[in-house]
């Protein structure tokens, strides 16, 4: 058998017909000329927005003047939280013994202790009126005392600060948000430790050392537009007593009132131009309301007792900043969009099983593979621009009505807010692959569409709720395909806080685009085994 | 209507009209056809099996380590697989009548049974009676699961939490209820995919009804908010049967949560009926 005799049969023709344009544009056709599936898409928006709108607007913030009067709602009253140097909330309160500085100059101290104060272990017994009476010694991990320059008393300034910390080491941090480890371990009489801040225009340079001779340069910060004369001086600060339990019911945060912390600063020593003279010692920010804090100067030896924390507030719930909202919370309707994709996207390929179809599809395109590959790809962009589309206007219409509500919304980079907006696309269109896939070995639209919908959404609803312990949720949100949902975190997760970290309060264990990664893996392998199914098995 | 017309047939003798038309042949026929094919059987066993699986391994993920107090509600831990197990359920009981409808088989079933609320009455008994069979095997199996697990765990009746067992009010209450829970899940299923017919879409509306009232009630803030969700969400409100501590915190009682699944299932099954009376096959 020549070859000669088999070209006639081969039309020139047939080389088009079979490209893979061809089968796109087959699968396509399908794609639009069914109504339902058209619908469908449509319905994934409209829930998708809708639950996320729903959700704005369902919190409204209320409140009344301390002082009576009207009750007010909305706009008129969202939580008010000092805003930082980044624009994002923050908590600004110690207790600050300091002097202006003009132009560069430097500061070193050495720490011989930090000792502190809790709250009452029952958080039934209130502290006294004439202060916290029933307070026992200890230390919060993130108590903290040290050196800090800081760009005037106002609550929310550009600052740069050097601490011992209680359980943490030296650090050196800046405007809120930003944290370095210095040396490590706890500060004694028998190991005390040297801090130095050393300010040259806008840059200032922390240094540690154990014996005042031998220094390391923890970190160099910018802060941009220091006025030329800063506050500089000695500070405490301890946050309230928080404790944060991740054994049971999804964790638990519960906040029993201020803890303080008391620091021995010795051998201040100043270079540079001090135009003030004394020492002025006062609260920066609210913490002065707890009545906790105070100085002591005896001898070149200072005693500083502060309250308070200067740190970003930590969104989610149970936290500090639960009244407001992230973003996340506009995209809660793409599980309601994820529903109806995975629903579509089954329907993709089951129906042509239901109807017959498949072996018409089959009789025109032989080769599998690229049929599955059309689809998949077919269904995936139709998600992916209705995805975009819905988390898009979610986003824009959601700030409005939160704005509208007086819901206090975490501030977030356009690059998280791209990335939110793009991954709630990409989720969807990534579950829409898995659920054709799926469809294609199960060929049954019941059960594909239940095993897509049962492995994303379910594994999220047990780890959120309260019933896992948080190893096991963090787990189930690391293997499962609900890790996908990571990429919709918008608030990151600070070590320098203590707080409630947990998947229930919005934080997932992996990272935004890992997350989406064990979703692309998931799909990745039913793509795979679907393909080798559809080619072995008889349509 | 239907009746009317069967009625003016002249040749078909009346004791044969009425017992063509009984509700016990109807019966007879549903059972006939979920019995004669094997995927309701394969669906049964894996509700029972998945379930168990699930409430066991939830179960050996909880420890109470000693020295601390663990605030676990033990009976509600070792039925979570019923979370699970209600989708299959679910399953199950769309096929039930969607599958008549992919295969045109809707039309033989009423030809021959004309009555179509009886068709449907028919296809809810046998598959409440089927899935509370399988449902008691799940949910004894979970809590034999949990009684064996649990004591290793730290759950021991030194530290309060006494061996689960059916003699205890709540606990038998928690389970029986949840049971019903799952045969209820069946009705709303039966009752959607009577109304929407396609099996992927029914299927799609189940656990959305399920699943999204608890992710939606977990962002919501407004505390009025929250708790209205968590009273009318079918899944929320309907586990509530399953709870045996902190019954004062629960948004509802754990027979009213029962009820408000029990008012979506029967809601479902009159739209479906009244949509499958209304329209063509």
């Amino acid at each position: 058998m020549s070859t000669g005799t088999i070209t006639p049969y081969r039309p020139e023709a047939r080389a088009g017909r079979d490209g893979f344009a061809q089968v796109l544009r087959a699968e396509w056709t399908k794609f639009r000329t069914v109504r339902g599936w058209v619908i469908g898409m449509v319905v994934a928006v409209l829930v998708m927005l809708g639950l996320g709108l729903l959700t704005a607007g369902g919190s409204t913030s209320s409140c009344q003047q301390a002082g009576g009067g009207p009750v007010r709602t909305g706009a008129a009253c969202g939580p008010t939280f000092t805003v930082g140097p980044g624009g994002g909330p923050v908590d600004d309160s110690f207790y600050f013994v300091r002097q202006p500085l003009t132009g560069n100059g430097s500061i070193t101290v050495q720490v011989t202790s930090l000792t502190g104060l809790l709250p009452p272990a029952n958080p039934n017994i209130q502290a006294g009126p004439n202060g916290p009476t029933d307070t026992r010694p200890g230390l919060m991990p993130w108590a903290k005392a040290g050196l800090i320059i800081k760009d005037g008393t106002r609550p929310g300034s550009a600052y740069a600060a050097m601490m011992v910390t209680a359980d943490h080491g030296v650090r050196m941090q800046d405007n809120f948000t930003h944290d370095t480890a210095g040396q490590p371990g706890a500060v004694s009489a028998a190991s005390p430790r040297w801090l130095r801040l050393t300010r040259s225009g806008d840059t200032i340079t922390g240094y540690d050392s154990a014996d005042g001779t031998n220094w390391t340069q923890v970190g160099a910060v910018h802060l941009a537009g220091l006025s030329s004369t800063v506050q500089a001086g000695l500070f405490a600060a301890s946050p309230d007593y928080t404790v944060v339990s991740q054994n049971f019911g999804g964790g638990t945060n519960g906040s029993s009132g201020p803890s303080q912390a008391t620091a021995v600063f010795d051998h201040v020593s100043r270079s540079g131009t001090w135009p003030g003279g004394t020492w002025t010692g006062d609260y920066i920010g609210a913490g002065g309301a707890s009545g906790i804090g105070g100085y002591h100067q005896a001898s070149g030896r200072f005693t500083v007792t502060g309250s308070g924390d200067i740190a970003p507030v930590v969104a989610g719930h149970g936290n500090e900043g639960d009244p407001a909202t992230t973003l996340t919370d506009y995209l809660v309707g793409t599980f309601a969009g994820l529903i109806a994709v995975i629903v579509v996207a089954t329907m993709f390929i089951t129906a042509e099983y239901r109807r017959g179809l498949i072996r018409t599809t089959l009789a025109a395109s032989p080769r599998r593979g690229r049929v599955l590959a059309a689809k998949a790809i077919v269904i995936g962009s139709v998600t992916f621009v209705a995805g975009l589309v819905a988390a898009t206007a979610g986003v824009i219409f959601g700030a409005q009505l939160s704005h509208h509500k007086g819901t206090y919304v975490f501030p977030a980079s356009w690059a998280t807010e791209l990335r939110i907006i793009a991954g709630a696309a990409a989720l969807l269109a990534v579950a829409a692959v898995l659920a054709l896939a799926l469809g294609t070995v199960m060929r049954r639209s019941a059960a594909a569409v239940t095993v897509v919908i049962v492995a994303i959404v379910l594994p999220y609803i047990l780890a959120v709720a309260s019933v896992l312990p948080v190893s096991v949720s963090d787990w189930l949100l690391r293997i499962t395909p609900a890790a996908a949902f990571a990429i919709q975190q918008a608030a990151p997760q600070y070590p320098q806080v203590t707080a409630l970290y947990s998947p229930g309060s919005g934080y997932f264990p992996l990272a935004p685009w890992a997350g989406l990664a064990v979703l692309c893996g998931w799909a990745a392998l039913a793509l795979g085994l679907a393909v080798v199914l559809l080619r072995r098995r008889d349509a | 209507m239907s009746e009317a017309l069967s009625a003016e047939r002249p040749g078909l003798p009346g004791a044969l009209h009425a017992g063509w038309a009984s509700l016990p042949n109807a019966l007879h026929a549903e059972w006939t056809k979920l019995r004669t094919v094997t995927g309701p059987a394969w669906l049964l066993a894996a509700t029972a099996v998945l379930t168990v699986a699930v409430s066991a391994a939830a179960t050996a993920a909880v420890r109470c380590p000693s020295g601390i107090a663990c605030p676990v509600d033990t009976t509600k831990l070792s039925l979570s697989g019923v979370q699970l197990g209600q989708a299959i359920v679910a399953i199950l009981a769309v096929l039930a009548i969607s599958g008549e409808y992919s295969t045109g088989m809707i039309r033989i079933t009423l030809t021959a049974m004309p009555r179509r609320s009886a068709v449907l009455a028919a296809k809810a008994a046998i598959l409440t009676g089927l899935v509370l069979a399988a449902g008691t095997i799940a949910v004894l199996g979970s809590l034999l699961a949990g009684r064996l697990i649990l004591p290793g765990h730290g759950f021991t009746p030194a530290r309060g939490f006494p061996l689960l067992s059916l003699g205890d009010g709540p606990v038998l209450r928690a389970a029986a209820g949840s049971v019903l829970y799952l045969a209820l899940i069946a009705l709303l299923s039966l009752g959607i995919a009577t109304a929407v017919r396609d099996s992927a879409v029914a299927i799609g509306i189940v656990l959305g009804l399920l699943y999204l009232f608890p992710i939606i009630a977990g962002v919501v803030t407004d505390p009025h908010w929250h708790r209205h969700l968590e009273q009318i969400g079918p899944m929320n409100a309907g586990l509530d049967i399953q709870a045996t501590t902190g019954l004062s915190s629960l948004p509802l009682s754990p027979w009213a949560g029962l009820g408000v699944l029990a008012a979506w299932a029967a809601g479902a099954l009159l739209a479906g009926g009244l949509l499958l009376r209304l329209r063509d096959a």
